[in-house]
């Protein structure tokens, strides 16, 4: 008791050293970096899930039924212009052009409500066609792999979209810099997530 | 103060190392990047080749290509970017996806393998 006192009389020392803010905008970046990674990973396994039932089509559609290669192809070429709109916004930022950001940023996101657009056009007539999530395990890992990426596409969207407001509001300072980098950084992670469903599941889909 | 100044002067520099969004870069890897999209898809959509196990071989290896070459040109990484911990976490999640994507294959087709002829109407596994 006594000793506790005593140690409440001195004022406590602190061994920290560093300067907590530092690094303050570079640990945002890879800390947003480590959550793609773990983002990632939640594709691995619906990978893996897609992988293992890739041919437990039940009797129903096979993926020769299903797919149209022309729209798939379509929708990669969106998605990957997309990403090169977005690069553009960065470039437009660093150069701390206001009105060209915007507007490539605009660009990207309706690039974006294209490829939404075209996916749940694809699902529709799926399910019409009866090939349902319900039909098969194929058919349940196929919607939830693809139907993963396009929700994550989605909010990739409405983040623009966000994003745009805040500009319009706030302009080109240095917290709006950082999400920009982060948002650069989550749209170009869903295309590279793309290459993995248009080659796993329709190219090979088809070859097969 | 002058502590203060040099933390946002080291942040300035980190900024700095962050940030290198260039347009040829961008223009680069866009290039590289439809072309290897481009061929994987005539070769499934025109059948150029018969063999189905070599198409599929190279279809999967230009997928792998492209990743790499998107994750430098897009997602900039780098061994000097973050210290190198982006680099870090990028191969962790590399060596995490394929022992979760190789393993449940294997191991699933081993099963499959195992089953009762009948028991399942699929090929045993096919995988991709």
């Amino acid at each position: 008791m006594e000793t506790a006192l005593a140690d409440n009389a001195t004022p406590p020392v602190f061994y920290q050293t560093d300067d907590e803010h530092a690094h303050a905008g570079g640990s945002t970046l890879l800390g947003f970096w480590i959550y793609l990674m773990s983002d990632a990973l939640i594709f691995a396994t619906l990978f893996a899930t897609f992988g293992v039932l890739n041919s437990s089509f039940a009797g129903g559609p096979t993926p020769h039924d299903i797919f149209d290669l022309k729209l798939v192809a379509f929708n990669t070429a969106v998605l990957l212009v997309s990403a090169l709109t977005c690069g553009l916004a960065m470039i437009s930022m660093q150069a701390g052009k206001l009105r060209l950001l915007q507007i490539w940023l605009a660009v990207t996101a309706l690039l974006g409500i294209v490829f939404v657009s075209v996916e749940l056009n694809e699902f529709h007539h799926l399910i019409v066609d009866g090939a349902t999530p319900q039909r098969s395990a194929y058919l349940s890992a196929f919607f939830t792999l693809v139907g993963t990426h396009g929700l994550h596409v989605t909010f990739g969207v409405i983040w623009i979209g966000v994003m745009l407001v805040q500009l319009a509001q706030r302009g080109l300072h240095a917290e709006n810099c950082r999400r920009l980098m982060c948002l650069s950084m989550f749209w170009h992670f869903l295309d590279v997530i793309w290459i993995g469903v248009f080659t796993f599941v329709y190219l090979l889909g088809t070859l097969s | 103060m002058s502590n203060e100044t040099a933390a946002h002067d080291h942040a300035h520099d980190e900024h700095e190392e962050v940030i290198h969004f260039k347009l040829g870069g961008y223009l680069t890897g866009f290039a590289v990047a439809a072309i290897m999209t481009a061929i994987p898809f005539w070769i499934a959509m025109a059948h150029p080749i018969g063999n189905a196990v070599v198409a599929a071989s190279i279809v999967v290896a230009f997928a792998v290509a492209q990743i790499l070459v998107q994750t430098v040109a897009f997602l900039h990484v780098n061994a000097r970017a973050q210290g190198g911990w982006t680099l870090v976490a990028y191969v962790f999640t590399a060596v995490l996806l394929l022992i979760i994507v190789g393993g449940s294959l294997w191991i699933m087709h081993h099963l499959a393998s195992n089953m009762m002829p009948g028991a399942t109407n699929d090929a045993p596994g096919r995988g991709f």
